[in-house]
């Protein structure tokens, strides 16, 4: 028996701007204690619009309603298990915003002078020692505010290393399994990609590498475990290789959940890398974040992180922007510090060894679902999976099923689908993330939900091919979406409407 | 859908068709059969150089973006223009009215490490 669907709320919301009646206010200001101005007068009248066309006209508490009952279309990591692979959507605990909330961190500002901010400063600080300490690697920089932006601060520091070597090289390595994010950081820092096949397993081929790694590498970057969730034993084979041709070695840390407490890769060999806090340290991931891609680096790295650099003066903190080597700043002030509080949150209730059981919690989960799902979907690759395992819709494909449409169905049954298509390397990948935040329970709904639409798949597929069908929004036109997308709402003219 | 003979055939699922000295390039039936309904092609303009294993430009379907791959080197000499407008044309057509760039041959010798219609359908099979 199905003991979990779900019940979406299929009422019709029409769009703000349709909800508008002219002259309604949601606001109420006091009159003026201060002669009034002529804004045409002051700003000059072409700087001065009377109107804005179609813009929305609307009560408070048809606000209210708009956008709560636009929530209840959503779905959430609060509501249940978000199973999307390579995006480790965890639990954000509620003590991390209860701290990020303390008066002094929520209201405290970046011009703020230095003996104004000590405990801001000591919070970086910790987190800095805290993420080094995890990663095995020397400093830590917390300005990159995500990924993507991580792995770019970090090609840049390999570029200006090799640089002050005499020669800033041509290449980078990046493995086939790899996210889309690595070739691109690869190209923006100017230099080119070449990529690396995988073996029969999954892994990286050490044959291949050899052959390709010249003197025109500057790098390698590796994601460990890779997408397909599966750790690379040759990692420090693959180190020593790079490093014997005086290459670096970048590890995308995206699936850093899988090794935190266990596997420090500094002791492998890394020069350096990113964590995503927003993923392996909790803190939100829906809405934007915003996120956090903190970079370390190993001793070699450490001159050329950006400025300024925090450093301790006495018994103070102050920031150091004498550092002739750094690439410089890569963002504003220093980081998303909000969300760096979250995350140190996250580090000191849990302690070292509490970090480490949620890593062998978010393994025994996503070695539990692939035990469970086994049966009734083909795996991609037999290696042992860590923290997420990733199937192929093979079976389902003989029906005319593919992952996506399985995705879809997985909403009927009140689950946000697992990530589709991704990896590449799997012919319609299936990629499930359950995380360490699972019961037993909710991964037993979940696999029941699975094996339920794969037996839908063999006796009724259009059931599948259709779905969703409880949502208010049944399923939608992706590929005109994509084609001829409509981006904005316009208003309403005369020539619309006779159009129409 | 054939594979026509006339074509040579890249294990990335590129093909060429020769005219004179100049290569016409497209990817195979096989290739948007993998990536699905394509919503957008990513080509380069005349007078680009292409090289031979290089990427030239990108397909972008519902679910991926791949990367196209130049079966030969040389110059651009002219861009499918329909594909900007109807990327679909991709899935109906692709050894046909879908093709993507004309290049005119630097090493026309390169021509002879590509693969057969016959080769290909085999390594597609095997795949």
């Amino acid at each position: 028996m199905i003991k979990k669907v779900s019940s979406h709320i299929v009422q019709n919301e029409p769009l703000v701007f349709e909800l508008s009646s002219p002259g309604k206010r949601g606001y109420q200001l006091p009159d003026l204690d201060v002669p009034p101005v002529d804004a045409a007068q002051a700003l000059g009248a072409e700087n001065v619009r009377s109107e804005i066309e179609g813009f929305p006209e609307i009560s408070e508490i048809e606000t209210i309603r708009h956008f709560t009952r636009l929530s209840t279309w959503n779905y959430a990591i609060d509501l249940g298990l978000y199973p999307l692979g390579s995006c480790t959507m965890k639990y954000n605990p509620r003590v991390n915003e209860l701290v990020a909330r303390t008066e002094g961190l929520a209201w405290a500002h970046p011009y703020q002078p230095e003996e104004f901010s000590q405990g801001c400063m000591e919070i970086i600080a910790a987190l800095e020692k805290a993420l080094a300490e995890i990663t095995g690697l020397d400093a830590v920089t917390l300005q990159p505010a995500a990924g993507a932006h991580g792995e770019f601060t970090g090609i840049l520091m390999i570029r200006a290393l090799l640089e002050t070597r005499g020669n800033p090289r041509k290449k980078i390595l990046v493995p086939d399994s790899a996210h889309g994010t690595n070739p691109a950081t690869a190209m923006m820092v100017g230099y080119t990609v070449e990529n690396i096949k995988s073996n029969n397993r999954g892994m990286v081929d050490l044959e291949v590498l050899s052959r390709v790694t010249t003197d025109d590498v500057a790098a390698f970057m590796i994601t460990n475990p890779n997408t397909v969730g599966v750790f690379e034993e040759n990692i420090r084979k693959i180190c020593a290789i790079m490093h014997e041709k005086g290459a670096l070695v970048y590890m995308d840390g995206a699936n850093m959940n899988a090794l935190v407490g266990i596997v420090r890769p500094g002791e492998l060999g890394i020069d350096v890398m990113h964590l995503n806090l927003h993923k392996t340290f909790s803190t939100p991931h829906g809405g934007g974040g915003p996120g956090s891609g903190a970079v370390a680096v190993a001793k070699v790295l450490t001159p050329f992180l950006p400025s300024p650099r925090l450093e301790r003066d006495g018994d103070r903190w102050t920031w150091n922007f004498d550092l002739p080597d750094s690439i410089g700043r890569v963002r504003a002030y220093y980081g998303n510090f909000g969300v760096l509080v979250r995350a140190l949150a996250y580090i000191m209730a849990h302690g070292g060894n509490g970090l480490r059981q949620a890593t062998l919690d978010a393994l025994l989960n996503a070695n539990y679902i692939r035990a469970l799902l086994e049966p009734s979907y083909d795996l991609a690759y037999r290696a042992p999976s860590m923290h997420e395992c990733v199937f192929s819709d093979d079976r389902q494909a003989k029906k005319g099923v593919r992952t996506g449409d399985i995705a879809k169905r997985l909403i009927d049954y009140g689950f946000h689908p697992y990530t589709v298509s991704f990896p590449l390397i799997v012919r319609g990948a299936l990629m499930i993330e359950p995380t360490e935040t699972e019961s037993k329970r909710e991964l037993d709904l979940f696999a029941d939900a699975m094996i339920s639409i794969a037996k839908e798949v063999e006796e009724n597929p259009e059931l599948v091919l259709k779905a969703p069908h409880s949502t208010l929004i049944r399923r939608v036109d992706e590929v005109t979406a994509a084609r001829r997308p409509i981006v904005r709402w316009k208003p309403q003219t005369k020539a619309s409407q006779a159009a129409d | 859908m054939s594979y026509p003979e006339n074509f040579k055939y890249t294990k990335e699922h590129e093909w060429v068709k020769v005219e004179g000295d100049s290569g016409i390039i497209g990817i195979t039936d096989h290739a948007q059969e993998e990536l699905g309904d394509i919503v957008f092609v990513d080509l380069p303009k005349s007078g680009a150089k292409v090289r031979k294993g290089e990427t030239f430009g990108s397909v972008e379907s519902v679910k991926a973006v791949s990367d196209i791959y130049s079966p030969v080197s040389g110059e651009v000499t002219a861009v499918n223009e329909l594909l900007s407008t109807s990327p679909e044309k991709l899935n109906e057509d692709p050894h046909g009215a879908a093709w993507l760039i004309k290049v005119k041959l630097s090493d026309s010798g390169e021509l002879n490490g590509l693969l057969s219609a016959a080769d290909y359908q085999s390594y597609i099979g095997a795949e």
